[in-house]
């Protein structure tokens, strides 16, 4: 008895410490700028460096250090994790993992390649992407695309133990970087294109077991909520399994609510943030109780969860899109940071969502504080209540008002969201987010869909274009106040930014391209100071680190994703070369009455496919003469 | 019966089954779901509207097909133009890469086209997303959304 009590005394030592929690390798190389420890940088996923050997007057300077060629040409997201010596990456299916030795630029330390079912590749509904690996307490973590997550011993690259966390032959696959906190790893799933049942699990760090499973719809003991302690816009939840009630019959077995994008983590608060998906099929008639849409919130889909990594229950919930009817996929990551609003130092947790409003929430406590619009071209909802957080919806842009087999046309943002999985970076020198967006709208056309394991189960026809009576680009980098919900400044791009952003203390701020450049901008204007053409387009993100003292640029490059739907049709042929164009062309004849005349601001719209083409490469630059 | 039994085996049989359906098809009106003398799946177009098979093609392709084969059939980064392979492929060698699907291991990594077999979504509507895809690849539908006739 008195050991028991001795043990709680000091578990309760550890317990206020907070941080204690964390995982102390994870803290030590993230607290290194050295080092790009995670795949966001931090476990607060600001993608923010202290480094500024590279700074605004120098990055003119900056040129190719060395390259390296992954021998996979699919899509490739995520990034470069630098620990030390060791640089690691990872390619999209068949997801080899290549550990570098900086010593030797580019020397293959080990190699590693699963054997994979090739019959995962078409369940992957937008290629065969993974956002990278995980590295903590000398072991790498990779999530495959078959649901195999994976512990290699970071030295060697000897698989360790393996765990199934998923099956394909349901539409199950694993796209996901997993975070690694304390002795616990988590992953999510993927397939909320055919109809999955969203999760986050965690498995033990030194034997692969999972420890617990929280899903993202039923009943709440499966959603680990607690309808009086769990709370949403600050109050209890009060009513007892919300993830069954919203939902029609038993849709909610297939209610998607998939856990794609990427996690973060507070060691203070000891809390995890993530986000679910869209509710299962796009047409939201089959989604509606009594066909009431007030019943229908289809909880908790397009939810951002705060959850205790111990245990998985959820401390608080916030549901951006309830009854979603774009595909408005609410898995953007949650980016954390102190700062102040109306004079008040706040913890704060910023979320640029897919529905194109970005969102900033007291992350202790769920609170909403600030939601805006990203893009001022946003349509489908004038403003978000502040009340009761819910987005008032537009009629005219509503699929479910407009009914089943009736085009609804000119909503913006576009299925892609007005950012999807490129993550966005915070600078606490400046207070500001600086955010890769699309701009781009869509016509939608919901229909009844027939569920079948493992097959698509969507339910809509979508047609995408560049949005009308603007530049005629697809894209724009912006800076973004969270404290104000405005637009500081942006940067109009021809195709959607898809790749991560970095900001550092050297005051340059990086993004890269669909064409494949790597820009980097001046963080105080968005003023262009220097960019390269990478061999293929960008949709990974860029790291920077330091090796004997010297600050590295590492990206990989790798056109492909969602963004190399019709964005890339043109590499494959001739006839295809307009097809982005084509696509993006809204029909004449169904006169939608979109104007694609002024196309003038970035330039002429032309295909992707006349600008880069296939190919994965890892490209590190350098300022040869650091001063 | 397993996926295994619909892959392996029925593919031809329900081709064949489904061509029996188009031989037995009556003789078409432009607006509904016309069928070549032949009994092949096609299409009318006319002052840019189309017959009803082919607008249902059209949104069938939309939903499930174009996550892959990219919008108008024109392929992505990791799958080919339609708008191509249908100038090569007749309705009954579609429906068994269809149903059956595929697979090509090549230089840029295996190519995977799942089975539609068992999909309702796909597999009830074959006719007409070939209606759909042949009128692309012949060139007589431009990319977009098509309108029916009399629409």
């Amino acid at each position: 008895m008195k050991d028991l009590s001795r043990w709680l005394l000091v578990s309760a030592a550890f317990f206020v410490a907070g941080s204690a929690f964390a995982n102390d390798s994870v803290m030590k190389n993230q607290a290194n700028p050295n080092n790009w420890a995670t795949q966001l940088g931090n476990y607060q996923g600001q993608r923010y460096s202290p480094l500024d050997k590279i700074n605004a007057n120098n990055v003119k300077d900056l040129q190719v250090a060395w390259t390296f060629s992954t021998g996979v040409l699919r899509g490739h997201e995520g990034g470069p994790i630098v620990i030390g010596d060791m640089m690691y990456i990872h390619t999209p299916f068949p997801n080899k993992v290549f550990a570098l030795d900086l010593k030797e630029p580019g020397r293959v330390v080990w190699k590693y390649e699963p054997v994979q079912d090739p019959t995962v590749i078409p369940v992957m509904c937008c290629d065969t992407v993974n956002r990278g690996v995980a590295v903590a307490d000398g072991k790498v973590f990779l999530a495959q695309a078959d649901n195999t997550l994976v512990a290699l011993d970071a030295q060697t690259g000897k698989e360790l133990w393996k765990a199934k966390n998923g099956d394909h032959t349901k539409g199950e696959t694993l796209t996901a970087a997993p975070l690694v906190v304390k002795d616990k790893v988590y992953v999510g799933i993927s397939g909320g294109e055919f109809g999955v049942r969203g999760h986050l699990t965690a498995y033990d760090t030194n034997s692969g077991k999972m420890v617990w499973r929280a899903y993202s719809t039923g009943p709440d003991a499966d959603v680990k909520i607690d309808p009086q302690k769990t709370t949403m816009m600050g109050k209890p939840i009060g009513q007892k399994d919300l993830g069954v009630s919203t939902w029609p019959g038993d849709e909610w077995k297939r209610g998607g609510g998939t856990t794609w994008g990427w996690y973060t983590y507070d060691p203070d608060l000891n809390l995890i943030y993530y986000g679910t998906g869209n509710p299962g099929t796009w047409n939201p008639a089959q989604r509606a109780v009594d066909g009431d849409r007030s019943k229908s919130d289809n909880k908790w889909s397009m939810t951002i969860f705060a959850r205790d990594p111990e245990t998985g229950e959820a401390k608080w919930v916030y549901q951006k899109t309830p009854f979603d009817e774009w595909d408005f996929d609410g898995v953007n990551e949650n980016i954390l940071a102190d700062i102040s609003i109306g004079g008040q130092q706040r913890k704060v947790l910023v979320n640029f969502d897919r529905n194109g409003f970005a969102y900033t929430l007291d992350r202790a406590t769920g609170e909403l504080l600030v939601a805006q619009k990203y893009d001022p071209t946003v349509n489908w909802a004038t403003e978000i209540d502040m009340k009761t957080g819910r987005p008032k919806v537009v009629d005219k842009y509503s699929t479910f008002a407009n009914g089943e087999d009736k085009n609804t046309t000119g909503v913006c943002p576009a299925a892609l969201g007005t950012k999807d999985q490129q993550p966005a970076s915070f600078s606490p020198d400046t207070g500001l987010f600086y955010v890769p967006t699309n701009h781009i709208c869509m016509d939608y056309e919901p229909f009844s869909v027939s569920y079948t394991a493992g097959q698509a189960y969507v339910g809509s026809t979508v047609s995408m274009y560049p949005t009308p009576n603007s530049h005629g680009g697809m894209g724009n980098f912006i800076a973004w106040d969270p404290a104000a919900g405005k637009i500081v400044w942006s940067r109009p791009e021809r195709f959607a930014v898809w790749s991560g952003a970095l900001t550092t203390k050297g005051g340059v701020a990086y993004y890269g391209t669909l064409e494949g450049y790597v820009v980097a901008v001046n963080m105080k204007d968005g003023q262009e100071l220097w960019r390269f053409k990478t061999p293929s387009g960008i949709i990974g993100n860029i790291n920077t680190y330091t090796h004997n003292g010297k600050q590295y640029i590492a990206v990989l490059s790798g056109v492909g994703g969602w963004a190399g739907i019709g964005l890339a049709a043109g590499l494959t042929q001739e006839s295809g070369a307009g097809a982005w164009h084509q696509a993006v062309h809204p029909n004449r004849a169904t006169g939608t009455g979109i104007e694609t005349a002024g196309l003038g601001a970035v330039g002429a719209h032309k295909s992707l496919g006349e600008y880069t083409q296939l190919g994965g490469v890892l490209t590190v630059f350098h300022v040869p003469d650091q001063k | 019966m397993t996926m295994k039994d619909i892959v392996g085996l029925p593919a031809r049989v329900l081709a064949l089954a489904l061509l029996s359906v188009a031989v037995a098809g009556p003789a078409a009106a432009d607006k509904d779901a016309p069928y070549t003398k032949d009994g092949e799946p096609t299409y009318t177009v006319k002052d840019g509207q189309v017959d009803r098979g082919t607008y249902n093609g059209y949104r069938r392709f939309h939903s499930t097909c174009h996550t892959c084969h990219g919008f108008d059939a024109t392929g992505s980064s990791f799958a080919p133009a339609l708008v191509d392979s249908l100038k090569r492929l007749n309705f009954q060698q579609f429906s068994e890469v269809v149903i059956n699907g595929r697979q090509v291991a090549g230089a840029t990594g295996d190519r995977v086209m799942p089975s539609f077999g068992m999909d309702p979504n796909v597999a009830q509507h074959l006719e007409d997303i070939y209606r759909y895809l042949k009128a692309r690849a012949d060139g007589a539908l431009p990319g977009g959304r098509p309108q029916r006739i009399g629409s």
